[in-house]
């Protein structure tokens, strides 16, 4: 394990999309165990904030600290799509070094699917899939993009829980939906409180 | 970690273990055994110039395989999954140069033997066909690579790429057909050289053409 606490924190985010300025003056703090939860509408900016905070996009204004290793979970489910699920998951569960791998799939519904190729899998059995590979991960910061989308009623319960319980072990999450969802002591923010206004122009 | 990632990109492109892949080095036979029906029957024509049919089919086999190189693993999340656990950009490419190259220069190589049969090609050409090809595939790869990653964004992105790949193609052509028209070892050097080239420049070009893709 690490030596010191995750951490999560933004100072002073901006952010673009193209010639738009989607939200600035966004600053937050995460400290172990502490699940966030940002809200907006489509477009507003919610994946772009994910994408900032990972490292992926470059913030137009601000910074991104964090202490502790990231785990991304976004519309995409990064599993080759001609390999059977259990292999295109095993890959991840490979690089991580994940031995607690094996817990997961019966409980995200997915052992009996080991065997189906990915292409061939419903959107929300993609979505639980790629929840194990996050899972399985077991970084301390959580990143969660509309983890809900295309999920039933059973395994968005089960995505709380597990939120729920990552953050009792000391993990970090923070997660933009625009359902909500029923993690306790979780704090959210709407993303279009950060939204330019007519005096910025 | 690079080695469960080369393993990875192996089975992903490898003749006859991933999808398809085996279309190039098939594609290349054929070009060579369309060749004879095209011109006609005649040994001392084709021997003459079989070897430069033979690198063109070689070139244009090349084109198949950039598709799917990069702009897959871009929708996959594949690059930005790997980014997040502290694989550099550059290294990703570099082991996708490893991976296309073996699944396709190698059986390319091996290929000759009978596309060189079909044209009559024989000898001391024969052995500077296979080296030039040896020498010239790593190349290729390379000029591939690099423009597979920089139009993986792009919507009409893989008529782009074979159009691109032909002028930068261009000096490994001359070179490695012109050492058979001379017999000479020197220009041989020549393509070893330009590959070792862009070898050495194409994970850092193509590297930085994935990070650009993600800004947008």
């Amino acid at each position: 394990m690490q030596a010191s606490p995750p951490s999560l924190t933004a100072h002073d985010l901006a952010c673009r999309r193209g010639e738009r300025l989607l939200f600035r003056r966004l600053s937050f703090r995460l400290e172990a165990g502490a699940a966030c939860h940002v809200t907006g509408a489509n477009g507003a900016g919610k994946t772009t904030l994910i994408r900032a905070v990972a490292g992926l996009c470059t913030p137009y204004a601000g910074l991104v600290e964090r202490v502790g290793a990231l785990a991304l979970l976004d519309e995409r489910p990064g599993l080759d799509p001609d390999l059977p699920l259990g292999r295109a998951l095993a890959f991840w569960f490979g690089l991580d070094g994940a031995a607690a791998s094996t817990a997961i799939m019966p409980r995200l519904r997915l052992d009996a699917l080991a065997e189906v190729p990915v292409r061939y899998l419903s959107t929300g059995q993609k979505k639980r899939a790629a929840l194990a590979r996050v899972v399985g991960q077991a970084a301390p910061i959580w990143l969660l993009d509309e983890p809900l989308s295309g999920l039933d009623v059973a395994s968005q319960g089960l995505v709380s829980e597990l939120v729920h319980e990552h953050c009792q072990g000391g993990g970090i999450a923070l997660i933009a939906s625009h359902q909500p969802l029923d993690v306790p002591g979780m704090t959210s923010f709407a993303i279009e409180d950060f939204a330019p206004t007519e005096q910025d122009a | 970690m690079i080695t469960a990632l080369l393993r990875r990109d192996l089975a992903q492109f490898f003749p006859f273990t991933g999808s398809g892949a085996a279309l190039p080095v098939v594609f290349f036979v054929a070009v060579a055994m369309l060749f004879p029906f095209a011109v006609g029957p005649d040994a001392n024509l084709m021997a003459k110039t079989g070897g430069g049919v033979v690198w063109i089919a070689a070139l244009l086999a090349a084109i198949l395989p950039l598709e799917k190189l990069v702009a897959r693993d871009i929708e996959l999340g594949f690059f930005d999954q790997l980014k997040l656990r502290g694989v550099t950009e550059e290294a990703m490419m570099a082991v996708r140069l490893i991976a296309h190259w073996l699944s396709f220069g190698p059986p390319l190589v091996l290929a000759t033997f009978p596309a060189a049969a079909l044209l009559k090609i024989e000898g001391e050409t024969f052995q500077i066909l296979l080296l030039g090809l040896l020498a010239g595939t790593p190349g290729l790869a390379a000029i591939g690579l690099m423009i597979a990653a920089l139009t993986a964004s792009l919507r009409a992105g893989a008529a782009l790429s074979g159009l691109l790949l032909i002028p930068l193609a261009l000096p490994i052509l001359i070179f490695g057909a012109g050492a058979l028209a001379r017999q000479d070892q020197v220009s041989l050097g020549f393509v070893a050289a330009i590959s070792l080239a862009l070898v050495a420049l194409a994970p850092f070009a193509a590297g930085a053409a994935i990070r650009a893709a993600r800004e947008n």
